[in-house]
C-alpha cells in the first residue's frame, strides 16, 4: 500500500454555475498532467449526490473518488470533497477530514482546502476558482498565491455567478483571469514551469 | 479571516505539552492540520496574538482553558445525521440486538447528545428502549452537562425531521419533543436509559462491554497511531459479534486489527467484531 505521495497539487473550487466548467476541465486535462486534483464543490447536505458517478464517467485515465480520512494524495487521482466535511491536508500529504462548523455557510469550504494546500504544498500548489455566488475561496486562493503557487480564476464575464472570482480578483493583484476554454493551457503551463 | 496569526509546529507542540501537564488533556496525537486550524481559530476569537501569550493565559486562567477546550474540540453534531446510517441500523442491526436481554450501547464522543437522542428514538420504535443501557461519553464536561438537559435548538428541527423521515421514520417526529420558544426538549422517557459521563478516548480505558459502539466523526481528529489505539479500545469494548459504527468517510483500512472486524454495511460504515 505504500506509495510515493504526490509532489504537486491542483485544487479547484466552485459553487453555483461551476459544474459544467469542472466537468469540461476534467475532461480536458492535458496529457501528462498527472497531478492529483482536489475538487471542492458546494453541494446540498444529506442529498446523495451523483457527482462522483458524473465525474467518473469522464474518460481520461484518472480515478475519481471521494476520499476517506487519512487517504494519501496520489498522482492521477481526482478527489472530490465529500459533502459535509472540510478537506484538510497533513504534512505527509494525507487528507484529514473535518466536521467542524461551516465556513462561509459551506462545508466543504473552498477556503479551508485552499489554505491547507498553501500550507502543505506551498509553491507546488495551484488553485483555480470558478463561478459562485459567495465569497468562499478568495482568502484561500490568496494564501496559495502568497505561498508562491499559481492561481487563476474563471473570467467573471463567463460566470453564471461572478461573486466568487470577483472576490479573489479584489484580493490578489496577479491572479490570472481565464476563460474556461483556456484553463487547459493554464495547466500545460504549470507543467512547463516545473 | 483577513489577518491570521501563525504559530510554528514547535510552538504548537509546546502548547500541547503545557495543556497535558496542567490539565491532563493529551492532544499530542491529534491530527496536526485540524488541531492547528482550531488553535489558530481560537487565537483569532480570543484575540491572542502569539503562542507565548496563549501559553501565559492557559497557565494562569482555568476559565480561559475551559473556553479553549470548548473552541478547539469540534462539537458539531446533528440528529439523524446521515439518514442511510440510521436506516441501516434500523433494518440490519437492531433486529440482531433484540436477541440480547440487556442491550448495551456506547456513544463515544457524543458531543451534545443529538446522535444519542436519535438512537433512543430508533430503540423506542423497535420496542427495545426498555431493555437498553446507553452510555454516552465525551471528553468535554461542558458537552456532557448540555447533553444532560435534553435541549436541542428548535431552529434545526425541520432539518432533523427530514433526516428522520429519510432514515425510514414513520412516526410524527414532533411527538418526541416539546417545543418551547427557540428550544426543543427531547422527551424525558426517551432519555431515561442514557447514562452520560466524561471519558477521554486518549487516556481512559475499557469500562464495560457493549453490543454496539458508535463513534462517528470523532477519530478523524486523531492521527493514524492514535486511531489505531482507539480501534483496539473499541475491539476490547465489544462483545464477540458486537457492532462498531464509524463516520461515513472514516475507515478501518489503516488499523492493524481491521481483519478482526467484518463489514456489515460498507457505505453506512457498520462493522462487526469477529468471534
Amino acid at each position: 500500500m505504500i506509495q510515493k505521495p504526490a509532489e504537486n497539487l491542483l485544487v479547484v473550487g466552485g459553487s453555483a454555475g461551476s459544474l459544467p466548467i469542472i466537468m469540461s476541465l476534467i475532461e480536458n486535462l492535458p496529457d501528462g498532467f498527472n497531478w492529483p486534483v482536489i475538487v471542492v464543490l458546494h453541494r446540498l447536505k444529506n442529498v446523495n449526490s451523483e457527482l462522483v458517478k458524473l465525474l467518473a464517467g469522464v474518460k481520461n485515465g484518472r480515478r475519481v473518488c471521494e476520499p476517506e480520512d487519512k487517504t494519501q494524495l496520489r498522482d492521477k487521482y481526482i478527489y472530490l470533497a465529500p459533502q459535509n466535511y472540510h478537506v484538510l491536508l497533513e504534512a505527509d500529504k494525507t487528507i484529514s477530514l473535518d466536521y467542524s462548523e461551516p465556513v462561509h455557510f459551506s462545508r466543504p469550504s473552498i477556503d479551508v482546502t485552499f489554505e491547507a494546500a498553501a500550507h502543505v504544498y506551498g509553491n507546488k500548489a495551484a488553485g483555480i476558482l470558478l463561478s459562485g455566488a459567495n465569497n468562499d475561496g478568495a482568502y484561500g486562493l490568496e494564501q496559495i498565491w502568497r505561498a508562491g503557487g499559481s492561481v487563476a480564476v474563471q473570467d467573471p464575464e463567463t460566470c453564471e455567478y461572478a461573486a466568487m472570482p470577483l472576490a479573489a480578483i479584489h484580493r490578489i493583484r496577479e491572479v490570472l483571469i481565464l476563460q474556461p476554454a483556456v484553463l487547459a493551457l493554464f495547466l500545460e503551463n504549470l507543467l512547463l514551469n516545473k | 479571516m483577513s489577518t491570521r496569526y501563525d504559530i510554528s509546529p514547535g510552538e504548537l507542540a509546546g502548547i500541547v505539552e503545557l495543556i497535558k501537564l496542567n490539565y491532563g488533556y493529551d492532544f499530542s496525537d491529534y491530527a496536526h492540520a485540524s488541531l492547528l486550524r482550531r488553535v489558530l481559530r481560537f487565537m483569532d476569537t480570543a484575540r491572542v496574538k502569539t503562542a507565548y501569550d496563549l501559553k501565559y493565559h492557559l497557565t494562569n486562567d482555568k476559565d480561559f482553558f475551559a473556553w479553549f477546550l470548548q473552541t478547539v474540540t469540534v462539537n458539531v453534531t446533528e440528529m439523524f445525521r446521515d439518514p442511510l446510517f440510521y436506516k441501516t441500523l434500523r433494518d440490519k442491526v437492531l433486529p440482531k440486538l433484540a436477541a440480547y436481554p440487556v442491550i448495551k450501547i456506547w456513544h463515544a464522543g457524543c458531543s451534545t447528545g443529538e446522535e444519542v437522542f436519535s438512537m433512543c428514538i430508533l430503540l423506542h420504535e423497535a420496542g427495545l428502549l426498555d431493555r437498553a443501557r446507553i452510555y454516552a461519553t465525551d471528553l468535554n464536561p461542558v458537552n456532557i452537562e448540555k447533553a444532560k438537559t435534553g435541549i436541542v435548538p428548535m431552529r434545526y428541527m425541520k432539518e432533523y425531521t427530514a433526516n428522520y423521515q429519510q432514515s425510514g421514520g414513520k412516526n410524527d417526529f414532533s411527538a418526541y419533543y416539546t417545543a418551547r420558544y427557540e428550544n426543543a426538549l427531547i422527551s424525558k422517557e426517551l432519555r431515561s436509559k442514557i447514562i452520560f459521563s466524561q471519558h477521554n478516548l486518549v487516556s481512559d480505558h475499557v469500562f464495560n462491554e457493549f453490543q454496539l459502539v458508535c463513534c462517528r466523526n470523532v477519530l478523524i481528529y486523531f492521527n493514524k497511531d492514535l486511531q489505531n489505539r482507539i480501534y483496539h479500545l473499541f475491539y476490547d469494548s465489544l462483545t464477540p459479534m458486537g457492532y462498531l459504527a464509524i463516520g461515513m468517510k472514516e475507515s478501518l483500512l489503516f488499523t492493524d486489527i481491521r481483519h478482526r472486524f467484518e463489514t456489515v454495511h460498507a457505505a453506512a460504515k457498520i462493522f462487526k467484531r469477529k468471534l
